[in-house]
């Protein structure tokens, strides 16, 4: 038998027709349904599968605990959401909405459901879906008519994307996380180094990873350009997916592990591309501009357009540094914040909010601070608040708040104002993503959390001991 | 859809890479819950600060990987509700690229010395049959898989081509049972 890569076994057991994909699992979320529910219905098509599809609400509810729809202030965003629950009901389809306990960003839900799988073929309108790929599925971003698509055939049409491998070596020095690798590997391969490809992370240090830090890997293969990014199973998913309310169970359960267990490459697979990063050479990472692979270390400074390291042109470099107020030159540690925000489907869960809440127990919040935390779900701020997170971060002066979207892209009230600079755990630290004018920085949770201590960046290995 | 054979005309110039969807529609705009009306909303904060100055012209070019970012496929609705028919551009971002495609919005991939040729010119000639463009200064074919292209040649809604599978999608469910339970059923 040829050796195949994890992608293709998937991709094979998912071949319905030639460039047809079955879709095993379809999510929904406000923002991106209604035109396709529209399209149902002047039609006259149903939705193919309710039973293999899931609804949330997250990217324009506000955090502040309104309890139903039709209490958000916001009109557009109300009727958004009302509109969601009214296609929900007329074509079947399970929903969790404000005032659900289920309720959370779509991409954090699915594996803390359990309906999230190895071995699936998942989809969402929304680009961040590759984040599912952490469990082995193959898991991708659609378009709205796809949605549509989706919606009616349980099918996608699809061509066949190119492979990539990508291998990390060695060990995680302390300090670093799946944040940290994940933007070093896009600040290495740029925005546009993953275009087409459908990437397999892999190596001893991805293999060390928890099921958190995975998916903060494979959601942001996005921002690489990548179509999906996808993490082989093995105990550590078992584990995070046994006993969920969508896992098989029983025999049912047995038999799952045991397909699942195949779904790794072979030995002597080929990939299109392959690219080796030694972890242990890894620092604490920090977005300077205004793309995710404008990144450098903690420990660097901002750099010179003219001599960026990675694939980043002069002119845009510089045009970045204008709209980010930046200097050439400055230590990154000095660079001052006036927000901090930790949450989005990139660094939004349990694990993520306990390694946040370590760097600020017992501290404070700088004066010129303002600093807010949202959890990625319902379920995973109700678990923080059984831990005591949330006196953690309200003592340390945080705003602890309802899940969502939250100020990841701001359709919502939480948003920066024009010149505010945020240190933020979120993917995308685009002109205006978090507010018109607004400056990000993109971080993992750690970094995010000693900042809004100390009021700029710090590095964070040692720090604790020190401060 | 439209079927679309030839975009020509005036060419509009965006010279800037990784544009990303949220500066195409940005976020305030995504609430609407229609298909139409995007247009006046695009590019929104960059014309609106004087940033650039775009014509409603049949074609845009831009730079390399065009369309990055999130999957709004309202980044689509308001290109070419604003008047284009086509973007030209070195690379676009997979998701934007599969987007256009659905909704008759030509997305033409030529090397970038070609665009700078196309820019310069001012006015070009897409030709989705021959897969060429032709400017003042130059010609280039680009690629565009069959299939894909034959579905804008004709103007065909893939949802109804997919249909006729149908039979397929069946035999596939009842070959491969879930495991698990039903999303409606947790
Ligand atoms: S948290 Fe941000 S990136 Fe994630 S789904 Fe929501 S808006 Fe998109």
């Amino acid at each position: 038998m040829t050796p195949t890569t994890l992608f293709d076994k998937i991709w094979q057991r998912h071949e319905v027709a030639d460039g047809l994909i079955y879709i095993d699992l379809h999510l929904v979320h406000e923002v991106t349904s209604p035109q396709a529910f529209d399209g149902l219905r002047l039609a006259n098509r149903k939705v193919r599968r309710p039973d293999r599809t899931l609804a949330t609400a997250d990217h324009n509810v506000p955090t502040d605990d309104t309890p139903v729809a039709r209490m958000i202030r916001d009109e557009l965003s109300r009727k958004q959401v009302e509109k969601l629950e009214a296609n929900c009901r007329e074509f079947g389809v399970p929903l969790y909405s404000l005032g659900s306990d289920r309720r959370g960003i779509v991409h954090v839900i699915g594996p803390e459901l359990g309906v999230t799988q190895p071995g699936m073929t998942i989809v969402c309108g929304d680009s961040h879906t590759s984040t599912h790929g952490a469990f082995g599925a193959l898991a991708f971003g659609i378009g709205t008519s796809e949605v549509e698509h989706v919606l009616a055939t349980q099918t996608l049409v699809q061509k066949r994307p190119k492979t990539m491998r990508i291998n990390y070596t060695g060990q995680l020095p302390e300090g670093v996380g799946a944040k940290d690798m994940i933007l070093a590997t896009i600040g290495r391969l740029g925005t546009g180094g993953m275009t087409g490809h459908v990437v397999e992370y892999a190596g001893e240090a991805v293999r060390a990873l928890s099921m958190e830090g995975r998916m903060t890997m494979c959601n942001m293969t996005i921002e690489g350009g990548g179509r999906a990014g996808m993490i082989a199973p093995d105990e550590t998913t078992f584990a995070y997916v046994e006993g969920k309310p969508g896992a098989p169970t029983g025999a049912d359960w047995d038999a799952a592990v045991a397909s699942w267990s195949e779904l790794r490459t072979d030995e002597g697979a080929t990939f299109d591309e392959e690219v080796e990063i030694d972890a242990s050479s890894l620092s604490p990472m920090i977005t300077w501009g205004t793309t995710p692979g404008m990144v450098t270390e903690v420990a660097s400074v901002v750099p010179d357009p003219d001599s960026v390291d990675g694939p980043v042109e002069p002119e845009t470099a510089k045009r970045a540094l204008s709209y980010m107020a930046l200097e050439p030159g400055i230590p990154m540690t000095e660079i001052a914040l006036d927000r901090v925000f930790i949450g989005s489907c990139t660094n939004s869960r349990i694990e993520d909010l306990r390694a946040a809440a370590d760097f600020v127990s017992g501290r404070k919040v700088a004066d010129s601070v303002r600093a807010m935390v949202v959890p990625g779900s319902e379920q995973v701020r109700k678990q923080a608040e059984e831990e005591g997170l949330d006196r953690v971060f309200r003592d340390a002066g945080f705003e602890w708040r309802a899940s969502g979207c939250s100020m990841c892209l701001g359709m919502n009230p939480d948003i920066l104002i024009e010149g505010e600079r945020c240190a933020s755990t979120s993917n995308r630290n685009f002109e205006g993503r978090q507010g018109k004018g607004g400056r990000t920085h993109l971080v993992s949770p750690q970094m995010a959390a000693a900042a809004a201590v100390e009021g700029h960046f710090v590095d964070i290995r040692g720090w604790k001991e020190r401060s | 859809m439209d079927p679309v054979e030839v975009v020509e005309g005036d060419v509009s110039v965006l010279d800037r890479a990784d544009v990303d969807t949220d500066q195409i529609i940005p976020k305030q705009f995504l609430k609407r819950i229609e298909r139409t009306g995007f247009g006046e909303f695009l590019f929104y904060d960059w014309i609106r600060d004087g940033e650039i100055e775009l014509e409603p012209n049949p074609i845009l070019v831009a730079g390399a990987n065009f369309g990055s970012g999130s999957s709004r496929e309202h980044a689509v609705w308001a290109i070419a509700d604003f008047g284009f028919k086509a973007v030209i551009a070195p690379s676009f971002s997979d998701i934007f690229y599969a987007n256009s495609t659905k909704n008759g919005l030509l997305a033409v991939i030529v090397p970038p010395e070609h665009c700078r040729g196309i820019a310069a010119a001012g006015r070009a000639r897409i030709d989705l049959d021959d897969q060429t463009v032709d400017y003042e200064g130059g010609v280039v074919r680009f690629e565009i898989e069959e299939d894909v292209k034959h579905r804008l040649l004709g103007g065909h809604d893939e949802i109804s081509i997919t249909l006729q599978d149908a039979e397929a999608i069946d035999a596939y469910e009842a070959a491969h049972p879930m495991l698990g339970r039903p999303t409606t059923a947790i």
